[in-house]
């Protein structure tokens, strides 16, 4: 390798690592602040505690937020994998009347953006007197992570060969089995990443919750925010920190078995 | 019907029923905004198009315009610090690389709204880290105000756009055949000209999405304007959060909200056009 050639690499790799280092800092700072011993949020840290951590899980507010944003996630997220998943299903093997008009609504929540879908919820929702339940959020949440699923379940699908549900077919088994026995236990990684996407997402979405949330039923990211306006101190950072270091862990593990760079298209490297 | 088609039906009804409930929300949005606002009360009135002309002012042409420089700022930014992550991100000769790379880039998009938005108070704030840092080295005395500015809004919004940035130049970076690349060196091109007119050329189409998916999606941003910005820098979010939970005009909140979601619709309309006229010129050229 020439002089040159070894110069450019080098600066190439410095503004990468910069770059990473631009990308991550936030994440780091919260972490360290997290465990600081006093109210005031230096970094780097003045010692160790984890009365933050304490706080944070002991909050009534954060308690009954993170209840309301488990029971929003659960739903929203199953029924989301089974709404894209046939949705993926129907729009791979079919074409029909309308069928331009359904994508257009179902894929339109990734541009609509998120105040306007939230608001257009909180109104249907006061019209149809739902405010104070969990309908209406579950609904947002549905609509606005249906798409990730549906795309993770369109890829595995183009990925699966036709032959063996034709096979299937040809000896006989019914639509049904060759569904349950065949189709889905191929597709399955794209259903169980699509979920785990549509989870992730639901689990920390804001912006519509925000609109669609009573103070009854809030979200742990509504609670977050209320919180931010009113206090300053490492509460946040503490919850912050175990959001943060939950989601990598999840991102190493889903990429480990799952290959993020396969779900995500990038990988003929 | 011809042709058995097992599970259409199942699988079409709830589908509609989904997007017929989507309707509906947008529908009521729709509504809303051409209703009568009364003051200091939550219920609207009759058919009107006054919410419409109320937006001919001033402040609201601001807010706008200040909603577009910052999208297209954060746009031109994250494209331009995205670039070398998903260049490294698809050619590192290391698989373990490539896959620290992708979980650094890719998981800030999973960690929300608020927990990043947050993470940026800590980090621009007066007592904040780069201010710290940069007095206790001595380049400046006093704290330089980066909250509640565009520039602290903006730097916060290029970290938020960079995951989306990333994934879609890299999807366009793996996609060039390396022929042309290698071709090119062997005609004697020096890696830096490669680049610029081989690599860079072949990627436009990710490159113009990439662009504009940022900038649409920008300027949806609401809780980095609303808690960075501090009220101090409105996007289009935060007036439409303002006149909805402050002043308790539905109606108006209604149109401003349409107002945003047409001007993302165009962008993406726009990029449409721009990328058919981009495919139309290689074809040709």
């Amino acid at each position: 390798m020439s002089k040159g050639t070894n110069m450019r690499s080098i600066l190439f790799w410095t503004a990468v690592v910069a770059i990473l280092v631009y990308m991550t800092l936030p994440a780091v700072v919260v972490v360290a602040t997290s465990f600081n011993p006093t109210e005031v949020m230096a970094f780097p840290p003045s010692g160790f505690s984890l009365r933050w951590y304490e706080k944070a899980l002991t909050y009534p507010d954060f308690q009954a937020a993170f209840k309301n944003s488990l029971i929003v996630m659960g739903m929203s997220s199953t029924l989301a994998m089974l709404l894209g998943s046939s949705f993926a299903y129907l729009i791979f093997h079919y074409n029909f009347r309308g069928r331009g008009l359904l994508e257009a609504a179902l894929w339109s929540p990734l541009i609509v953006p998120h105040f306007t879908t939230g608001f257009g919820f909180l109104l249907l929702g006061s019209h149809l007197n739902l405010t104070q339940g969990f309908a209406v959020i579950v609904m947002a949440h549905l609509l606005l992570v249906t798409p990730f699923v549906t795309r993770a379940v369109f890829v595995s699908l183009s990925n699966v060969d036709p032959n063996y549900a034709r096979a299937a077919a040809n000896l006989g088994a019914t639509p049904t089995r060759v569904m349950f026995k065949i189709t889905v236990p191929l597709i399955l990684p794209g259903m169980i990443g699509g979920w785990l996407i549509a989870a992730i997402l639901s689990l920390t979405e804001f912006t519509a919750s925000l609109y669609v949330t009573a103070s009854r039923t809030q979200t742990l990211p509504v609670a977050m925010y209320n919180y931010i306006r009113e206090y300053a101190d490492p509460t946040i950072s503490a919850i912050s920190a175990l959001l943060i270091l939950s989601t990598t862990a999840i991102m190493i593990i889903a990429n480990h078995f799952l290959g993020l760079r396969r779900i995500l298209g990038i990988d003929n490297g | 019907m011809t042709r058995q088609r097992p599970f259409f039906v199942q699988f079409l009804v709830p589908a509609v029923l989904v997007a017929v409930i989507f309707a509906a929300a947008m529908f009521n949005v729709l509504k809303y905004s051409f209703l009568e606002f009364v003051p200091g009360s939550l219920n609207v009135g009759g058919f009107t198009l006054e919410n419409f002309t109320r937006i001919n002012r001033p402040i609201y042409y601001w807010v706008l315009l200040d909603t577009f420089i910052l999208s297209f700022a954060t746009a031109f930014f994250a494209l331009l610090l995205s670039y070398p992550i998903s260049f490294a991100l698809v050619r590192a000769e290391r698989n373990w690389v490539r896959s620290v790379l992708v979980v650094l880039a890719i998981t800030p998009l999973f960690t929300g709204e608020i927990v990043r938005t947050y993470s940026w108070m800590l980090v621009l704030g007066s007592d904040g880290v780069v201010n710290t840092a940069l007095k206790s080295l001595g380049v400046i005395d006093r704290s330089v105000p980066i909250m509640y500015t565009r520039v602290g809004v903006v730097i916060a919004l290029v970290q938020f756009a960079m995951p989306v940035m990333i994934i879609l130049l890299a999807t366009a970076i793996s996609q060039i055949n390396r022929d042309c690349e290698k071709a090119a060196a062997n005609l004697g091109a020096t890696p830096n000209t490669v680049f610029w007119w081989v690599t860079i050329p072949l990627t436009l189409p990710g490159i113009l999405s990439g662009f504009v998916v940022v900038f649409a999606w920008t300027m949806s941003a609401f809780s980095t304007p609303q808690l960075i910005g501090g009220g101090k820098v409105l996007m289009i979010s935060n007036v439409v959060y303002l006149q909805g939970f402050s002043s308790f005009n539905l109606p108006f909140a209604a149109v401003l909200s349409l107002v945003a979601l047409f001007a993302a619709l165009g962008s993406l309309a726009l990029m449409k056009l721009l990328t058919a006229r981009l495919e139309q010129n290689m074809a040709t050229s």
